[in-house]
């Protein structure tokens, strides 16, 4: 397996083709079995391709895969190769293993939707470019992935086209991203001017060897990031993702909460070399990341969707990574993406199976009372939100917490940025943990505020949903304690080899006093604990009217939150507008005096042509009389 | 013996009334008959050279001149049918359909 990397994506490429080629003729049996076994089958041979790899690599080199010299012209040398090393190991089993399960999850959630077989081909496409994504083995194989998964979020989020939101948000997704990709593709350009290769291993090899100046890197590093907040969503490039719960739930699940949206925080973990050498940079990173933490927080307080909360949620989210990876805890980083990989997708699952049950309603102002109707959907969607919130010993705590440790006890940067980072970080682990309960108490609890036809119709989905449900939440639950105790911690031991040492450069997996860790962790669960109490004194006995008594108190925070600060707003009135209006003026300004000036040409000629045509009379005589005069003067000339 | 000058004359005399013909006239069939008209009167130049200058040459050329008259009274006349059944005229000025 360790030297046919390539199949482990090419087997849902495959699935991809014989649905988007077949999948209509063949019918739905056929889709559903070619789906899921492309994506069980990407599963078992990554994990097969994992255990080799441990097997024949101990101490966690880099195993490369080459598949053929791609690009050969004078210094500029790029190959197509694959790449296992601890890193991708991770996000192989995250990506392969939680897309199965959403992949069977969809069979029961789209059973009912027009599309069937277009959608699996998507999804497969889609699992297929991530691997090339997580696979790779130089930025420029990373960038196919990394446009591959864009051009499928951007499909799957207008895959209900009939309707007139689903593809503006799709194309908004698209367009936000290519922002985001011009700064990765001038990166490239820039490690291929000044280092000559865009190989993971050769650039954070010549970028530790010194001797690389210092503005270089940081523009690097900064180029990288702008790439990496397109697709991870953060400020100020984030406004896509919840936009983006346009598409089908389980897409939000895979693409928009466990796995694409991840690809942003990998990149700069991937990166790490490059980042601990220019500070400034993973400062940037840092505070971006804590910003977008709190801003998004704060508006998934007062959604009444149930996608949009999670949604903003999933924004905060990613903003606790990169505090992580931006203050050098890069372990810590992708320790909370992949325990967020587990809560996360299962919350939205969780929410697919809320909407399933209530015909397609997603409003949580008509919902309530679910609990006892739709009881594992409920429990572990329970489950996940704990783990979300904060609370030990479930997932996310651990992984937060190490976040946040992380931030404080930080040697790179003075001591008032950590605690500017960690007082961000903290107040949005506290509005993390209300808005979710929030969430929970508005869906679950209280009596049912639907139709009545809504409220027949209330059933818990088929095995086929609740089975990645149950799965999921056993790994929200356990997942953060057996992945990353504290001082025990298995993926920081596992993750050891992908940083280098560089000389000058504190280690990437920098030790925190006990003592610290063990303080902050009393604080962070009291945090939680306070956001929780903070839900349930406001929402479990009052439920719609603890947010009408906010609304009626605060209106102008209130409007705010929901309104997301006018964010889209704003953009739209100091860049889509401005734009729009200098296009207009480029069609009809520009492109008009260029055609015009093209199209006086031809009048001019027309006009000729029309004075010539009055000679052509169409009269045979006439012809004739030309004839013999023409022959007698020449006659007369000759002689 | 007749002097050749004397056919020179009537062959331009018969040249000039074939061309007016065909100036003036607007039946397809009378401006077909002025060509063979003027045709015919460069058929008698050749001939009436041939005899002063003893040469077989202009007599040949004659042969040549009469095969094509006749395939062009074939190609002609068919134009003319095929007019006549289409448009019930062989007035040129009224074949004007490519006019502009």
């Amino acid at each position: 397996m360790l030297n046919t990397l390539w199949l482990i994506p090419l087997l849902p490429f495959a699935g991809f083709l014989l649905n988007g080629l077949f999948g209509k003729r063949l019918g739905k049996g056929f889709v559903t079995a070619v789906a899921l076994l492309a994506s069980l089958g990407a599963a078992i041979a990554g994990t097969i391709a994992v255990v080799q790899y441990h097997a024949a690599y101990p101490s966690g080199e880099r195993h490369v895969d080459l598949v053929y010299n791609w690009i050969a012209s004078g210094s500029v040398k790029a190959d197509l190769a694959f790449q296992l090393d601890p890193l991708s190991v991770v996000m192989l089993m995250v990506v392969t293993w939680v897309g199965f399960l959403i992949h069977l999850y969809s069979v029961g959630y789209m059973a009912h939707e027009h599309g069937y077989g277009r959608y699996f081909a998507y999804l497969n496409l889609f699992l297929s470019e991530m691997l090339v994504l997580i696979l790779g083995s130089s930025y420029l194989v990373m960038f196919i992935g990394w446009e591959g998964v864009g051009l499928c979020s951007y499909l799957l989020i207008g895959f209900y086209y009939e309707t007139d939101y689903a593809p503006a948000a799709g194309k908004k997704a698209f367009v936000v991203n290519r922002i985001g990709d011009f700064g990765f593709l001038i990166a490239m350009f820039l490690m291929f001017a000044y280092f000559g290769s865009v190989d993971f291993a050769k650039v954070s090899q010549i970028a530790a060897g010194g001797g690389i100046e210092h503005w270089l890197l940081t523009a690097i590093c900064l180029l990288l990031f702008l790439g990496a907040c397109g697709k991870s969503a953060q400020i100020p490039l984030y406004v896509w993702l919840p936009d983006a719960m346009a598409g089908p739930t389980p897409v939000s699940a895979l693409i928009h909460a466990a796995t694409m949206v991840t690809a942003g925080v990998y990149m700069v973990v991937r990166s790490n070399a490059l980042y601990r050498l220019a500070p400034n940079a993973m400062m940037v990173v840092a505070l971006i990341g804590a910003l977008t933490a709190l801003f998004a927080a704060t508006i998934g307080i007062r959604q009444w969707d149930i996608k949009k909360v999670l949604a903003y949620s999933t924004v905060s989210q990613l903003g606790f990574m990169f505090i992580g990876v931006g203050v050098g805890a890069f372990t810590a980083g992708i320790f909370h993406l992949v325990t967020h990989a587990f809560f996360k997708a299962c919350l939205f699952l969780g929410s697919g199976s809320v909407i399933h049950a209530m015909s397609g309603e997603q409003d949580m102002r008509k919902m309530g009372g679910l609990k006892s109707k739709i009881p594992i959907t409920y429990w572990t969607f329970l489950i996940a939100t704990i783990a979300i919130a904060g609370i030990p010993p479930l997932a996310g705590f651990f992984s937060k917490d190490e976040i946040l440790a992380s931030a404080l006890a930080n040697p790179y940067f003075p001591q008032w940025f950590n605690a500017l980072i960690w007082i961000l970080g903290t107040l949005a682990a506290f509005c993390t943990a209300f808005y979710m309960f929030r969430l929970v108490y508005l869906t679950f609890f209280g009596s049912f505020r639907g139709t009545h036809e809504q409220e027949h119709h209330l059933h818990e989905s088929p095995w086929t949903m609740t089975l990645p449900l149950i799965v999921l939440a056993t790994l929200s639950a356990v997942g953060g304690a057996i992945l990353g105790w504290p001082h025990r911690h298995f993926l920081a031991a596992w993750l050891h080899p992908i940083f280098p040492e560089i000389g000058g450069v504190p280690e990437a997996q920098y030790e925190i006093s006990p003592n610290l860790e063990y303080g902050l962790m009393f604080v962070s669960t009291a945090i939680a604990a306070l956001g929780i109490w903070a839900a349930y004194a406001r929402f479990y006995k009052r439920g719609l009217a603890a947010d009408e008594q906010f609304a009626a108190k605060m209106p102008a925070v209130a409007n705010g939150m929901e309104n997301k600060w006018y964010v889209d707003e704003l953009y739209a009135a100091t860049i889509v507008r401005p734009l729009e209006g200098f296009s207009q003026f480029l069609w009809r300004g520009i492109d008009a005096l260029i055609d015009g000036l093209l199209a006086l040409l031809g009048y001019v000629v027309a006009a000729i042509g029309d004075l010539l045509r009055f000679f052509q009379t169409g009269n045979v005589r006439n012809y004739a009389l030309m004839f013999f005069l023409g022959v007698i003067v020449f006659v007369w000339v000759l002689a | 013996m007749i002097p050749t000058h004397w056919f020179l004359i009537l062959s331009a005399i018969l040249f000039t009334i074939g061309v007016c013909g065909v100036l003036t006239r607007r039946n397809g069939i009378t401006i077909f008959m002025c060509i063979e008209l003027m045709v015919n009167a460069v058929n008698l130049t050749f001939v009436a050279y041939a005899r002063q200058f003893h040469q077989i040459h202009g007599l040949l050329f004659v042969f040549f001149v009469m095969a094509i008259a006749a395939a062009e009274a074939a190609v002609g006349l068919a134009i003319f049918i095929s007019l006549f059944h289409h448009r019930h005229t062989i007035d040129v000025d009224e074949a004007n359909l490519m006019r502009w």
